[in-house]
């Protein structure tokens, strides 16, 4: 018997050996080891055999059966592996069809310039605050020592509002700009984001330092001007804020935008509302500031920067004490306080910063720019 | 301003050393406040190659009727042919000859050519083509124009003779600097900027009283108007009219003034060297002798020199002579009075105005002239003896004038004498720059300025001591303060080369956005996460959208705020509601091929009433709107996603059929508590088509209400270890019951095990009866401390069918 055992296991593991399918393996298991199967019948055949036969045979028959087990499982577990494996290569895709698509979102080019900026001067330390678009002329350009005469108040430089039939009449100024038939225009939609200075201080005692970013309106329409766009604003005022401390603030904020190599460059000029004014020139983030492209073949002269090396990014000033005066409180004595103003175009940042040379088309919101842009 | 750079040099030394080109100037300048719009040239471009040549032979060409060939000196070996096409050239003639190699002011290079078969080599030239003046009828006959020219050598350049050709800058002169729209004061920055030396004022030491006295024989003025400050006038006989001299028409030209005869090129070079306007009166055309100044009488008539009738309104300032109005005061003459080819005698008027008279008066006529934009500006009364006294030189040089009488010298109480000087501390420089400039270079800084400087106590020690001031006329306008003056010195001295510093934040609180501010954010930041494209459309709209919007006339979305002077009729007043420039965007978009448009923007809308906030002003709000081309569900979960990120609970729809721009069926109110926040539905397709969208889906937020309810946390609940119980439920209502009452109703019921119920899907049709519909719901049920039994799951169960059973007749759906 134990001669037929042997036989057996070695039949056993042979076929299980040559086995390469786990249908061919089921069927060898159940041919094997199952019910009906010359093993297990052998083995129930043991009781039959005298006893001192039995253990052995017994043994031997448990150990056979064991052995083959154990080697279908082994084998299955290879057999199994391949097979999926070629089921998985059998299943394969052309990765470079396209993905299922997601709708795609994204920010306008105003917005995303407008959180940049907002960032870097909250990090600077203002504050972000923001203010109406509809205006006093006393806001917009008395309370801002603007000159009766100032030609920034002539209807062809900012957008007066028709008189209204229910608003209250405002005071005007005299020599304000007067409709066709000789009324006063009270208000219009402001030209700037400076009438937030004096509203702030208005408001709230120094130390203030803030931000207003927010849309204003000029009646300009070209490339490079159209009659919305969007300034931002800054103001701090305190006991010993100097010109120092605005080219210090301003220098930071054209190294945050423009690239940490960047210098400015403080040019004096005239606004009505600081004394002194300087506007801000920043050195050519597309030359390096050397007024040639020495990135391009020829060294041709720098097309942003005009071969100047310098770009006007912004005006601003030390706060003009009339216009402290102006807020009418004690805690804005202007022999007490003092601090610097400014305004930035943020298209003019945008167009500078992503290479536009025409504004419209961020008004004209085609998506296929937008999507481009965001 | 145009500063051409021989003039310049007239007045300011650039001679050097070191010598100062056109573009050192421009840059000085540019740095010290003065910016230069552009650096032209003007005139030949090659200005050496044109010399003066002589005619020795002027033959008529063989093969053309119009054309001379002409044999001409210029200084070679050999005479040079040209051919020559001016009616004029002549044998003996001195000229001026482009020598091949020219490049002409046009860009026109001068090359051998040959014409009709004849060899040319140059042109002669015509003054408008060397750009010194208009005449073109034939060539510069020098030898008509300049006392010698029959002694310059051929071959001499021209520019040597006359000069034709220069460097201009082209300056923008901001308002505060009227005295630079004069070149000497241009000249006087210059010599500030760069350190070269002025020289004296043309008027130097003419200006004071005049011997001859105040009167004029036969001519009366009388000034009625505070408006006029100061009124001088000359009398000159023996006048000729005539061309002015060549080099003043060269320098007028390269000024970008045209010339127009001896008399008025006078006023306009003397108003280019001074910064103040002259006008020249024919003086045997002002009736009566006699001029009065006054103001106007609303709906007065005046036709002024370029014809125009003006109709004047009060408070403008006219001149009168006896026959009425005869000029606009400081803005232009009248064509009654005016200087004519007969003119023999010339009554100079100079006087200073009140400057926002006259701005007023150009801005309602849209008459900015030179002279108007000068006098706009409020020039010191000063200025007019020097222009006086200038221009009485150029007059009795170059018109064969003759004074007669004295001058006349009214109006104004402007001569009150010099204004008490600023007085300017040391340390208050230092404390607003930021860096400080001592008493010796302030000094030295404000004197290359033409101010006057005194140190009182010039043992003062260094931070402690203080200027007097004093500002010449012509810089009185700008200058009355300390923080003028240190102005003057920050440009000048201190802002090249400040050392940046950073200022400390002394508000005991970090900077950072502002609750609402970070809620907007949050609210773009969702709608893009959900693949919407943001926009940003204009603020204006035409009068007609809320038409085109279905509003009627009483609808307080229908009441814009209109501007005085719009742009077009397509921008003319503000945008009552959002919807207007999102519908805008779409339709651009869709006729551009997009099909699938999700969009969406947050900006400003305005009404033509108070606004609450701010009585005196319009209604103005911050709003977002959403679009997409979907239904009202698609739009109503932008606005859960929206809300949600603004993590604001407990909002609802209410159904509204009565808001025109939308669907009657399919549009609802946006409530939050007992306010009304926005509205949100399909746009009715009326209203969709005046737009060429198809259905379209919006939602409009008033963000002034909704984002300062946005709380910045909402009160947490945990989770629990236990898992929750899930069940659906079908009940089948009447069509007329919400969906937010069967939810209302089986909340209630479900008791405090209830997690969550929602409904899943709405259904209507086969198996449904008529009127009825089917709300499948789903259910959550969650214990913090267990794990629910079957038992407690059915109790709910039944609890929530029982009382919907009870309250609206629902039935299970089988």
């Amino acid at each position: 018997m134990l001669d037929q055992i042997t036989e057996l296991q070695e039949a056993g593991l042979r076929a299980v050996a040559a086995a390469t399918t786990t249908d061919a393996l089921e069927e060898l298991r159940v041919g094997l080891l199952g019910r009906k199967a010359e093993l297990p019948n052998l083995l129930r055949g043991v009781r039959d055999l005298p006893p001192d036969q039995r253990g052995p045979a017994g043994k031997a028959a448990n150990e056979a059966r064991q052995a083959i087990q154990s080697a279908i499982d082994e084998r299955v577990a290879t057999v199994a592996a391949a097979e999926l494996d070629v089921r998985l290569r059998a299943e394969r895709v052309d990765v470079t069809l396209p993905g299922r698509p997601e709708p795609v979102g994204g920010l306008h080019l105003l917005t995303r310039v407008r959180r940049q900026i907002e960032d870097v001067f909250l990090g600077l330390g203002f504050d972000v605050v923001e203010g109406p678009e509809t205006e006093t002329v006393h806001h917009n350009f008395d309370a801002l020592n603007h000159a009766p005469n100032h030609p920034a108040r002539d209807p062809g430089d900012t957008f007066y509002l028709a008189p209204s039939t229910v608003l209250p009449p405002l005071p005007a100024a005299a020599g304000a700009p007067t409709t066709a038939d000789g009324g006063p225009l009270t208000r219009l939609l402001r030209t700037h984001t400076s009438p937030m200075q004096v509203r702030i201080m208005e408001r709230e005692d120094p130390p203030v330092a803030v931000i207003v970013p927010g849309r204003v309106y000029r009646p300009d329409s070209d490339a490079t001007h159209t009659p919305q766009f969007h300034q931002v604003e800054g103001l701090w005022i305190d006991v010993d804020i100097t010109l120092a401390d605005l080219k210090g603030v301003l220098l930071s904020f054209a190294r945050a935008i423009f690239g940490e190599e960047r210098e400015i460059r403080l040019r004096p000029h005239f606004f009505p509302f600081t004394e002194p004014s300087v506007e801000i020139d920043v050195s050519c983030h597309l030359c390096g500031g050397t007024g040639h492209r020495t990135d391009v073949a020829g060294h041709p002269r720098c097309g942003l920067c005009k071969g100047t090396g310098w770009i006007e990014i912004l005006g601003s000033g030390m706060v003009d004490p009339n216009v402290l005066t102006a807020v009418g409180r004690p805690a804005y004595d202007p022999e007490r306080v003092q601090g610097f103003a400014f305004g930035m175009g943020i298209e003019r940042i945008a167009m500078l910063r992503y290479g536009l040379d025409d504004l419209r088309p961020l008004y004209e919101n085609d998506l296929r720019l937008l999507g481009q842009l965001a | 301003m145009k500063a051409p750079l021989s003039w310049l040099g007239e007045l300011v030394d650039l001679a050097g050393p070191p010598a100062l080109d056109a573009e050192t100037v421009a840059h000085r300048l540019n740095v010290t406040g003065t910016e230069l719009d552009r650096l032209l040239h003007h005139g030949v471009r090659t200005p050496d190659t044109v010399v003066v040549g002589r005619v020795l032979a002027a033959d008529q060409h063989p093969d053309a009727d119009r054309l001379r060939v002409c044999r001409v000196d210029v200084g070679a070996d050999e005479p040079s042919q040209i051919v020559c096409g001016a009616p004029n050239v002549a044998a003996g003639q001195v000229v001026a000859v482009a020598t091949v190699g020219t490049v002409m002011p046009d860009g026109m290079k001068i090359k051998r050519a040959k014409l009709r078969g004849q060899a040319s080599h140059g042109m002669i030239c015509s003054a408008r083509e060397l750009g010194i003046g208009e005449q073109h009828e034939g060539i510069l006959a020098l030898d008509e124009h300049l006392p010698d020219a029959a002694a310059i050598a051929p071959g001499t350049r021209l520019s040597d003779v006359l000069p034709h050709a220069d460097e201009v800058l082209e300056l923008e002169v901001t308002p505060n600097r009227p005295d630079c729209l004069g070149l000497y004061g241009i000249a006087r920055e210059v010599s500030a900027a760069t350190g070269a030396a002025l020289r004296p004022a043309p008027w130097e030491g003419e200006t004071g009283p005049d011997p001859a006295g105040d009167a004029i024989d036969g001519f009366a003025v009388r000034v009625d108007t505070p408006r006029c400050r100061r009124f001088t006038a000359r009398l000159f006989a023996d006048v000729t009219v005539g061309p002015s001299p060549l080099w003043m028409q060269a320098r007028l030209a390269a000024a970008g003034q045209r010339s127009i005869n001896n008399v008025v090129d006078v006023t306009n070079y003397v108003m280019l060297v001074t910064g103040q306007p002259l006008h020249a009166f024919d003086a045997d055309r002002i009736a009566g002798g006699a001029l009065v100044v006054r103001e106007a009488r609303d709906g007065e008539a005046l036709t002024t020199l370029d014809e125009e009738a003006r109709t004047l309104r009060a408070g403008e300032v006219v001149i009168d002579d006896a026959d009425g109005p005869t000029s606009l005061a400081g803005v232009m003459g009248g064509d009654r009075s005016e200087v004519h080819d007969g003119t023999v005698r010339v009554l100079l008027e100079v006087a200073s105005w009140d400057g926002p008279t006259i701005h007023r008066t150009a801005q309602r006529l849209g008459l900015f002239s030179e002279a108007a934009t000068r006098n706009a500006k409020g020039l010191a009364p000063e200025q007019t003896a020097w222009a006086q006294a200038l221009a009485t030189r150029l007059l009795v040089d170059l018109a064969g004038a003759r004074r007669v009488g004295g001058t006349i010298d009214v109006g104004g109480d402007a001569l009150a004498g010099d204004p008490d000087p600023i007085v300017v501390r040391e340390a208050r420089v230092a404390r607003l720059l930021g860096a400080p400039v001592d008493r010796a270079r302030q000094t030295e800084l404000l004197r290359t300025l033409g101010f006057g400087v005194v140190d009182p106590d010039p043992t003062a020690a260094e931070g402690e001591g203080a200027l007097h001031v004093l500002v010449p006329p012509e810089r009185r306008v700008d200058v009355t303060r300390e923080i003028d003056v240190v102005e003057e010195l920050a440009r000048l001295g201190v802002v090249a080369d400040l050392t940046p510093t950073l200022p400390v934040r002394r508000r005991l609180t970090a900077a950072t956005l502002s609750p609402v501010q970070r809620a907007r954010r949050r609210v773009e930041d969702a709608l893009v996460g959900r693949g919407l494209q943001e926009v940003v459309g204009w603020s204006f709209t035409d009068a007609g959208a809320a038409g085109r919007l279905g509003l009627a006339d009483g609808d307080p979305r229908a009441s814009a705020v209109r501007l005085e002077h719009p742009l077009s009729e397509d921008q003319a007043v503000l945008r009552p509601t959002i919807l207007v420039s999102l519908l805008d965007v779409a339709r651009h978009n869709r006729t551009r091929g997009a099909d699938d448009v999700r969009i969406f923007e947050t900006g400003t809308v305005f009404r033509d009433q108070p606004d609450p906030r701010r009585p005196d002003m319009p209604f103005e709000h911050a709003a977002l709107g959403v679009l997409v081309q979907d239904d009202l569900f698609a739009v109503k979960g932008l606005l859960d996603a929206v809300l949600g990120a603004l993590r604001i609970d407990g909002w609802e729809l209410e159904p509204v059929d009565d808001v025109a721009f939308l669907h009657p069926g399919r549009g609802a109110r946006i409530v939050l508590g007992d306010d009304v926040v926005g509205l949100l539905g399909e746009v009715h397709p009326t209203v969709a088509d005046r737009w060429g969208l198809p259905r379209t889906a919006v939602c409009l937020l008033d963000l002034d209400q909704a984002l300062p309810r946005a709380p910045e946390r909402r009160p947490v609940r945990p989770v629990g270890q236990f898992p929750d119980a899930r069940f659906d439920l079908a009940v089948v209502v009447a069509d007329d019951v919400s969906a937010r009452r069967t939810l209302e109703i089986a909340r209630g019921a479900a008791g405090p095990l209830l997690e969550d119920v929602t409904v899943f899907d709405a259904y209507r049709g086969t198996g449904i009866a008529d009127g009825h519909v089917s709300l499948a719901l789903h259910v959550r049920l969650r214990a913090a401390d267990r794990t629910l039994t079957d038992e407690e799951i059915g109790t709910v169960r039944e609890a929530i069918v029982a009382a919907l059973a009870a309250d609206v007749g629902a039935t299970l759906r089988g």
